[in-house]
C-alpha cells in the first residue's frame, strides 16, 4: 500500500498557519529554522514512504508470544533498526543526552509520516519519547544519566504503565505495591495491562515507568509513586545485567494496531522487580500529567494521519474504479467513480477535516513550544493556557472523527473495501484506539469544559471564540460568504454553549456533562473551521499577490469552501443538543436501559 | 584522495511532468525537484569509498539556480564534507555542464570525478562523457561496480553484459542503476550538514563559455495509448499484424 507524504499540504499548515519561522526564533531553537526544517522534513518523508510503509500490512498479522516474551513482526525489528540507525528516535528529545531537541512543531509534522505510515510502528518510538520526557523533568540526575541517552538513541524503548484492571480511567485505583528494600531501591509487585510496546525484542532493554504505591501512601491519587522498573537491570557503566522480575504474561487480542504488542506485564512473581523512585514519592500522577498534553496532542496526530492515509487510499481507488454511468451525463458509458457526486462530497468531507485537523494540531504544537520556550512570562501562561484549551479538543476530535473518516474511506470501497484484502480496513481497524486510549474523548469532553472552561470561567474559550469573529470578517471581506456566514453562526453557537457550561456547571454539573462529547465536537468543528478559514484567507492573499501556484491555492480556497458548506452546519445540531437535551440523558433510571 | 561529485537539481521522479501549453518547454513551476538519482547513486559510492578508508575528502558540486543549494546539503547530508555552487539562472546544456565542471575539477584537482550517467529530465547522457574529453582524463560510464587503489576498475553495464575497465587517475566514472543503493539520511547528519561550508562561484570567476548551442523547437506530450482489441484467434493476430500494424 503506497504512501505518499502530504509535504505541500504539511509545509502550509507549519509556516502559513502555526508560523514555523516564530518559533524557530524562540529561544534554545536557534539551530533551527524554515529550510533546515524542510530538508528533514523531505528525509522523513523519504523514510516513511520507502521504509515505515512497506512494514503496515506485515506487522498487521501481529506480535508472537511465548513464555520466553514478545516477538515482534521482523519486518518491524529491521525498520526499528533503521529508525534507530538514521537518529528519528532523537528528533525532539533534549540535545543534553544526545537528541536534537527540536520544536514540538517540527517533531508534529515528521510525527504525522510515521503515524501515516505505520501506525503500529510509530507507537514504539512515542511511548519512548513519552518516557524520556517524563524523565527528563522528574528523575534524579543519575537515573537521567544513566537512562536518557540510551532511551534518546533508540537503543533501548520505553513504556508507560499506568492501567491495571480494576484502575482504567480512574488511576486512583492502582493497587501496584511498592516496598523499600536495603539498598534506597524498590520491590515492585503487581499487575499492569494494556501496555503498549509493554514487551519485545526490537531493542536490549524497554524502560518501564510505573505507578504503583508505597506501603505509607495515602489512598486515592494523592498516594501514587512512580517507578523506572527495567526490563534487563542495568550497572553503573551502563552495560546490561540480570533479568529484572517484570514479564509479559500475555498479548491482548485487539480490534487494530496488531503490529504494536498491547502486553498484560507481571511485577514481582518471584519474589519483586527492582525498581527506582523517580522524583518524590507520592507525587506520580502528576508527573504523568506533565507529559500528557504532549501525548495527548501525540494521539490527536494518530487519529488525523491514520485518516490521511485513508484518504490518499480512498482517492486512488476512486480514480481507478470505473462503475455505473455518470448521473447527469449523455454517454452510457461507466466512469471512474471519482466522477459521482456523493463519491466526491465523502472524499471531500475526508479532506476537509483532515486538513483543519492537521492545521489545528500544528496550532496547539506551536503553543506548546512558545508556552516552554517564550522569553516573556505573561506569553508562556497565555500561551499554556491557549494550549491547555486545544489539547482535549485536538486529541478528542482529530480521533472521533478518525473513525468517521476511515469509514469514508471504506464506504468508497464499495464491498471490497470490506474485504482486508483491499486493505482499507487496517486504517479503520487501527484508527479505532485513538480515540479511546490517553483518555477516552468522553475524558477530554469532561476536561474541556471543567479544567479549560468552568475553572478558568471561560476566558480562553472567549478569546479564541473573539479571534474566530475577527477571521469571520477577514472572510467577508474577501468575498467568501458562505464559509464566512457558516463560521460565524457556528462560533454564534460555541459563545452559546460556553455561556450554558458556565451559567450551569456550579449548580448541576450534569447538564453540561451531559452534552460535553457534543461540545467537543462542536469546538472542533468551529476551530478546525477557523484554520479553514485562516487557510482561505493565506491563499486567497498569495493569489491576488501573483503567486503562481494557483491549482494549490485555488483547492485551498475551495477545500476551505466545502468546510464551510458541509462541516460547520453541523453545529446547529450540536448546539441544540447540548443547550436543551440534557434533561432526557439523565431522566431514564438504570433499570430502563 | 579527493573525489567530485556533480548533482544535478532535478523534477522529482515521482512527478508526473507536464509539458508547457505553447510547446516551449517542460512545466516545472511550483513542482516537487529533488537530487537526479543517478547522482544520488555517485554521492552514495563517494560515500562509501571515504567509508572505505579510500578517500579522504568528498566535495559535492551543482550547476544552476540558488535552490541547488537544497541539492547541496542533501549530499552533505548524505556525507559530503563542502560544497561548491556555480550559481546561474542560464539555461545549462550538456557542453556547458561539461565545460563548467571540467574548470571546477582544475581547481579541485581531484582524484576521481563521480556523477550519475544521465539526468532523469533531458535523459542526455552526454556531460560525463564530454567533461572526460575536455579534461584527457579516463571515463568508465555507465558504473555497476567501481574498485578504487592507485586506479579505478569500473564495471560498465553494456549492451550484451558487463565490460570492465581499468583507468588511470584522475578518472570520470557515471554511476548507473546497480552500482549501489543510496543510504537514508540520517537526522544528526541534515543537521550537521548545515554548518559544512558550502562555496559560490559564478560562471564569469570559472571563465566558461556557456551559450547554448541546441534550439529547442518544440516539446509534445505523448499521444496517449489508444484502447485495443481483443482478436479471436493467432491467424487474425498475424494478420492484423501484417496488414494493420504491418510489423511483420
Amino acid at each position: 500500500m503506497i504512501y505518499h507524504a502530504p509535504l505541500k499540504d504539511i509545509r502550509f499548515a507549519l509556516n502559513e498557519l502555526a508560523d514555523l519561522a516564530a518559533v524557530c526564533s524562540l529561544p534554545g531553537y536557534e539551530d533551527c529554522s524554515v529550510d533546515l526544517v524542510d530538508a528533514i522534513l523531505e528525509e522523513a518523508a523519504k523514510f516513511a514512504e520507502g521504509v515505515l510503509a512497506p512494514t503496515n500490512v506485515a506487522g498487521d498479522k501481529g506480535s508472537r508470544w511465548d513464555a520466553s516474551g514478545v516477538t515482534a513482526p521482523p519486518e518491524f525489528k529491521a525498520a526499528w533498526k533503521e529508525y534507530v540507525d538514521a537518529g528519528w528516535v532523537g528528533l525532539r528529545a533534549p540535545a543534553e543526552y544526545g537528541g536534537q531537541g527540536l520544536p514540538a512543531l517540527v517533531a508534529l509534522a515528521a510525527e504525522e509520516m510515521w503515524c501515516s505510515s505505520n501506525l503500529a510502528f510509530s507507537l514504539a518510538p512515542m511511548l519512548t519519547l513519552g518516557a524520556i520526557e517524563t524523565l527528563h523533568h522528574h528523575a534524579s540526575e543519575e537515573l537521567r544519566a544513566l537512562y536518557l541517552p540510551r532511551m534518546a538513541s533508540g537503543e533501548w524503548t520505553g513504556t508507560m504503565d499506568l492501567t491495571e484492571p480494576q484502575a482504567g480511567s480512574d488511576l486512583a485505583q492502582v493497587r501496584c505495591k511498592a516496598t523499600p528494600d536495603a539498598e534506597g531501591r524498590y520491590r515492585i509487585s503487581g499487575q499492569k495491562i494494556f501496555i503498549t510496546w509493554g514487551d519485545h525484542d526490537m531493542a536490549a532493554n524497554i524502560v518501564h515507568l510505573v505507578l504503583a504505591r508505597l506501603p505509607d501512601a495515602p489512598p486515592g491519587v494523592k498516594g501514587i509513586s512512580l517507578f523506572l522498573v527495567p526490563k534487563f537491570l542495568v550497572d553503573a557503566d551502563g552495560s546490561l545485567g540480570e533479568r529484572n522480575d517484570v514479564r509479559c504474561v500475555s498479548l491482548e487480542h485487539k480490534l487494530g494496531i496488531h503490529g504494536s504488542p498491547t502486553a498484560v506485564l507481571s511485577y514481582g512473581d518471584g519474589g519483586g522487580a527492582i525498581g527506582y523512585l523517580v522524583g518524590e514519592a507520592h507525587k506520580g500522577l502528576a508527573y504523568m500529567f506533565t507529559m500528557m498534553n504532549h501525548a495527548r496532542l501525540g494521539v490527536g496526530v494518530e487519529g488525523m494521519a491514520v485518516s490521511e492515509r485513508a484518504y490518499q487510499k480512498a482517492v486512488e481507488y476512486a480514480r481507478e474504479r470505473v462503475q455505473c454511468r455518470g448521473i447527469g451525463l449523455d454517454s452510457p458509458d461507466s466512469v471512474p467513480i471519482i466522477r459521482h457526486p456523493d463519491v466526491r462530497r465523502m472524499l471531500l468531507t475526508m479532506r476537509a477535516q483532515i486538513e483543519a485537523q492537521r492545521a489545528l494540531a500544528c496550532y496547539a504544537a506551536a503553543a506548546l513550544d512558545r508556552a516552554a520556550r517564550h522569553p516573556v512570562e505573561s506569553e508562556r501562561a497565555r500561551n499554556q493556557s491557549l494550549l491547555n484549551f486545544l489539547i482535549p479538543i485536538v486529541k478528542g476530535w482529530n480521533t472521533e472523527q478518525a473513525t468517521e473518516i476511515t469509514s469514508l474511506a471504506m464506504q468508497i470501497h464499495g464491498g471490497s473495501g470490506y474485504i482486508e484484502d483491499a486493505g482499507v480496513a487496517q486504517y479503520f481497524r487501527d484508527s479505532r484506539i485513538t480515540s479511546i486510549y490517553e483518555g477516552t474523548t468522553g475524558i477530554q469532553a469532561l476536561d474541556l469544559i471543567g479544567r479549560k472552561i468552568a475553572s478558568e470561567h471561560g476566558r480562553t474559550a472567549r478569546t479564541l471564540l473573539t479571534e474566530v469573529v475577527v477571521t469571520v470578517e477577514k472572510l467577508h471581506a474577501i468575498g467568501l460568504a458562505s464559509l464566512a456566514n457558516n463560521l460565524g453562526l457556528a462560533a454564534a453557537h460555541a459563545g452559546r454553549c460556553v455561556d450554558f457550561i458556565l451559567a450551569n456547571y456550579g449548580d448541576d454539573p450534569q447538564l453540561p456533562a451531559a452534552g460535553a462529547v457534543p461540545f467537543l465536537h462542536l469546538m472542533g468543528l468551529v476551530l478546525g473551521g477557523w484554520q479553514m478559514g485562516r487557510a482561505a484567507l493565506v491563499a486567497s492573499q498569495r493569489l491576488s499577490d501573483g503567486d503562481d501556484d494557483v491549482a494549490f491555492l485555488r483547492t485551498k480556497l475551495m477545500i476551505a469552501r466545502f468546510y464551510g458548506e458541509h462541516l460547520l452546519p453541523r453545529t446547529h445540531g450540536l448546539a441544540a443538543a447540548i443547550t436543551d437535551g440534557a434533561a432526557s440523558v439523565m431522566a431514564l433510571d438504570e433499570a430502563q436501559f | 584522495m579527493k573525489v567530485l561529485v556533480a548533482v544535478k537539481r532535478v523534477v522529482d521522479y515521482n512527478v508526473q511532468v507536464r509539458v508547457k501549453s505553447d510547446g516551449s518547454d517542460v512545466d516545472i513551476a511550483n513542482v516537487k525537484m529533488s537530487m537526479n538519482p543517478f547522482d544520488e547513486i555517485a554521492v552514495e559510492e563517494a560515500v562509501r569509498l571515504k567509508e572505505a578508508g579510500k578517500v579522504a575528502e568528498i566535495v559535492a558540486v551543482s550547476l544552476g539556480v540558488k535552490q541547488c543549494e537544497e541539492t547541496l546539503r542533501t549530499a552533505l547530508a548524505m556525507g559530503a564534507d563542502r560544497a561548491v555552487h556555480v550559481e546561474t539562472d542560464a539555461e545549462l546544456q550538456p557542453l556547458a555542464v561539461a565545460k563548467l565542471l571540467a574548470a571546477v575539477a582544475r581547481r579541485e584537482q581531484p582524484g576521481l570525478l563521480l556523477l550519475g550517467k544521465q539526468a532523469i529530465d533531458d535523459d542526455a547522457n552526454q556531460t560525463g562523457q564530454m567533461v572526460s574529453a575536455l579534461l584527457g582524463w579516463g571515463l568508465g560510464s555507465a558504473a555497476s561496480r567501481v574498485e578504487l587503489s592507485d586506479s579505478v576498475t569500473v564495471t560498465r553495464e553494456v549492451d550484451g553484459g558487463a565490460q570492465t575497465v581499468k583507468l588511470t587517475l584522475p578518472a570520470v566514472v557515471t554511476a548507473d542503476l546497480r552500482l549501489n543503493e543510496p543510504r537514508f539520511v540520517k537526522l544528526p547528519n541534515i543537521m550537521a550538514a548545515k554548518k559544512k561550508p558550502l562555496e559560490k562561484l559564478t560562471v564569469a570567476e570559472l571563465g566558461v563559455d556557456i551559450a547554448p548551442r541546441l534550439k529547442t523547437l518544440k516539446l509534445a506530450e505523448p499521444s496517449p495509448r489508444k484502447a485495443g482489441i481483443k482478436v479471436a484467434t493467432a491467424a487474425e493476430l498475424v494478420a492484423k499484424l501484417k496488414n494493420e500494424a504491418k510489423v511483420l
